[in-house]
């Protein structure tokens, strides 16, 4: 089986590449997208096996991309996760109801973040 | 600790983190003036939440712990909950200065630097009244481990809907402890009826071990909405557990989510400029191979060698692109510049108890970087001198009929070859008679008859710049040397224009680029010299009878009806007189710098060609009358003249 392709998308830069270089160290096929808006524009030209996404983002924010990917055919059942903080933990039933898979919570450490995908990609 | 090194990100971090300060700066200022759009709180608020995530994640306390405050602050603005009133507006403008401290400090390496413990209180002081419903901690009971759990898991059908499996819920289940499951398959339907996006079966999960309800709940977090699920401890200790997940309190924060957002983001990649600098010079470095390359050709015979010919045009056509392409990426927008003005005439105003209202046009003028770097001091001289010393204070305006506020319009255009950057105010105007009187004082060579233009120019004479005569001297004048020599450093000139009662420019005058200059180059001696064309005038072969001996060492050149300085150069740099050059048919070159023509008597005129500019300074040291070093086509290395430095030497001889 091809390696496992992540879509991570998150405005702020260092952010991006953390979690993009995290992912890439564990082995995924990462690619980055600056909001949601490209991310919708990436997803729909490629095929992404998992989408990691900050929650607050111009133009298109985390939620909206989760709920316009949903209807996608190629993602209705695609592992979606929030990169969320404690403050926005009242997004997540928000997100949940958009069809988020889940989130994880910032801080977090890069390992802990590989956990949980490879959780998530069993 | 992770094995994973961030600190790799954390040079993106900081650099991000000063554009998101700058873009919250800008935007508290928008919202203070009522110049904000919808978007504009969003856009702060975005900056501190991405400031506090990366902080939080990188490890710095201090600047997670005041962005925290802050975010807290703005939601409450954002949700509509909060008006920013100036006490509001200062704690946060404030907390953007202190945030730019932090920063800089860690940075530096002191990543257990402590915030500014005053700031936080302010920001929780704002707090404490909104802040009832805002922070709700979920009460942490903690009761000892039982020996182990039964637990219920029930998907709903439209479980896998949100990309969640239950087999990974089991497999996260048995890595915990040991697990006995047993799955409940009483709701499959018949096969044909079976739909195979839904889920159909339920689990009843023995688990044992040592594990604490929080880690089986947040085993289950993702999907507690999205099934029927009871935790039950096996052997119940002393207290009684409730049987049901206690989901995590949320705080009925308005949610206030869905923004229509307009700006784009640009996409850009953040590169460093030590690269864009080698970039620069492998350019420069070809720019020489080629004209190398021409040089050499010349002498090639056209009909033998057509293609070769053809080609080496095509490739100084292609260099001259490559060079201006990657010019283009060193440049910057003035904006770059006038975007920190709004918060230093807001300050600097309030502290004087003046109206100011700031206009800036032509932000997105660009510049080289390295000029825009070297302009940001003197320009923010003027501007404060300006608010400081030009505008008169509401009651004074108003008494002269002006409108209270007073106007300060900083503007940035091109013209030719060079960057224009205009600081305007509508105050009281240079003095010309106490400017006059305090030069006299000061022992300058003044008269009554001085044009407007030389008066003001007095202003950036050293001895009229003094802090002492400053506000004496119809206040204008502070390190106004200073800034002149700032500005002429970066071959720049200032001129200023002054009516009195209704105001004052002063104008800047830069060139697009440090890194090259178009030049024309001459022979003097067998030496080639640069003389950067912006300066140059005209060059003429002048008859005998038009250059007068005025004393041993001092020749005047008549030009028409002017007399300039003549001065030859190779005097100038010590050179021997070229063997074939005779001094009798020598051209003589006119130059003009800060208002002042100069006659430079050279053997030969050379040509014109663009060169790349190399600094002698950093390599060896600054000398006289030379601003730098390029090197020819031929592999000879040229003086670059440093026009403005000789005609300076020139008037403190006189």
């Amino acid at each position: 089986m091809s390696a496992v392709r992540i879509l991570a998308v998150d405005d702020s830069a260092s952010m991006r590449q953390m979690v993009a270089f995290a992912l890439r160290a564990a082995g995924f096929d990462v690619a980055e997208a600056e909001d949601g808006k490209i991310a919708l524009d990436k997803a729909r030209n490629d095929r992404f096996n998992c989408v990691v996404t900050d929650v607050n983002m111009p133009n298109m924010d985390g939620i909206s991309l989760i709920r316009e990917l949903r209807q996608l055919p190629d993602y209705r059942y695609t592992p979606m996760l929030m990169l969320t903080t404690e403050a926005g933990l009242d997004k997540k039933q928000e997100g949940k109801a958009a069809g988020a898979t889940g989130w994880i919570v910032k801080p977090f450490d890069p390992e802990q973040l590989v956990a949980t995908i490879r959780k998530v990609m069993g | 600790m992770s094995s994973i090194d961030l600190t790799q990100f954390q040079a993106t971090f900081f650099a991000e983190s000063r554009e998101g300060l700058d873009a919250m700066e800008a935007g508290l200022l928008a919202l203070e003036a009522g110049t904000a759009n919808g978007e504009t709180i969003n856009t702060i608020f975005r900056a501190a939440h991405s400031i506090k995530g990366g902080s939080a994640t990188f490890g710095f306390r201090a600047i997670a712990e005041t962005t925290h405050l802050l975010e807290t602050l703005l939601d409450q603005v954002r949700g509509g909950q909060r008006a920013v009133d100036a006490e509001t507006s200062d704690a946060l403008l404030i907390a953007v200065d202190v945030l730019r401290g932090l920063l800089d400090r860690v940075e530096a390496g002191d990543s257990n630097t402590q915030g500014d413990a005053s700031l936080n209180a302010r920001l929780e002081q704002l707090l404490l009244p909104a802040a009832t419903a805002a922070t709700k901690k979920t009460a942490a009971t903690v009761q000892p481990n039982p020996l182990g759990w039964q637990i219920r898991f029930f998907p709903q059908p439209g479980m896998y809907a949100t990309g969640n499996d239950p087999l990974r819920i089991l497999r996260e289940l048995a890595a915990l402890g040991d697990c006995n499951t047993c799955c409940d398959v009483s709701a499959l339907p018949a096969l044909h009826d079976l739909d195979a996006a839904q889920a159909y079966l339920g689990w009843n999960i023995e688990l044992r071990g040592d594990i604490s309800r929080a880690a089986i709940s947040e085993v289950f977090a993702w999907v507690e909405d999205e099934c029927a699920l009871e935790i039950v401890a096996l052997i119940p200790p002393v207290v009684a557990i409730d049987p049901i997940v206690a989901a995590v309190a949320d705080a009925p924060i308005a949610a206030t989510s869905a923004v229509a957002a307009h700006d784009h983001g640009d996409s850009s990649i953040r590169v460093a400029v030590a690269k864009v600098d080698a970039l620069i010079n492998l350019v420069g470095e070809l720019v020489i191979t080629q004209a190398m390359l021409r040089q050499q050709s010349a002498h090639l015979d056209p009909g033998a060698h057509d293609l070769l010919l053809v080609g080496l045009t095509q490739l100084d056509r292609n260099t001259r692109d490559l060079q201006e392409a990657v010019m283009s990426v060193r440049m910057l927008p003035v904006e770059f510049v006038f975007s920190r003005f709004p918060r230093l005439v807001r300050d600097l105003g309030a502290r004087l108890g003046k109206k100011v209202r700031l206009r800036t046009s032509g932000e997105g003028t660009e510049l080289d970087k390295g000029v825009i770097e070297r302009i940001i001091d003197p320009l923010t001289h003027l501007v404060r001198n300006a608010v400081d010393h030009g505008l008169e204070t509401p009651d004074k305006r108003l008494a002269a009929g002006k409108d209270a506020i007073g106007t300060i319009t900083l503007s940035a255009s091109h013209q030719g070859g060079h960057i224009i950057i205009d600081v305007v105010d509508d105050g009281r105007g240079l003095d010309r008679q106490r400017i006059l009187a305090k030069a006299a004082e000061r022992g300058l060579p003044v008269s009554d008859t001085m044009s407007d233009n030389e008066v003001w120019k007095l202003i950036f004479h050293p001895g009229l710049s003094t802090a002492d005569s400053v506000t004496d001297v119809s206040g204008r004048g502070v390190g106004m040397d200073v800034v002149k020599q700032n500005i002429a450093a970066l071959s720049g000139e200032v001129d200023i224009e002054s009516q009195v009662g209704v105001g004052m420019r002063v104008r800047i005058k830069l060139p697009l680029t440090l890194a090259i200059l178009d030049g024309m180059s001459v022979a003097v001696g067998g030496e080639i010299f640069i003389l950067p064309l912006s300066y140059v005038i005209e060059s003429l072969l002048p008859g005998t009878d038009d250059i007068k001996r005025i004393a041993a060492e001092s020749r005047m050149l008549r030009v028409r009806d002017e007399y300039l300085p003549l001065m030859a150069m190779a005097d100038l740099y010590h050179i021997p007189p070229a063997t074939t050059a005779e001094r009798s048919t020598s051209v003589v070159v006119v130059v003009e710098s800060e208002g002042r023509k100069l006659a430079l008597e050279v053997d030969e005129l050379v040509g014109q060609q663009q060169v790349v500019v190399k600094s002698i300074e950093s390599n060896y040291r600054r000398i006289h009358g030379v601003s730098g070093a390029t090197i020819l086509g031929d592999g000879r290395v040229a003086l670059i003249v440093d026009v403005g430095g000789l005609s300076r030497s020139l008037i403190r001889a006189a």
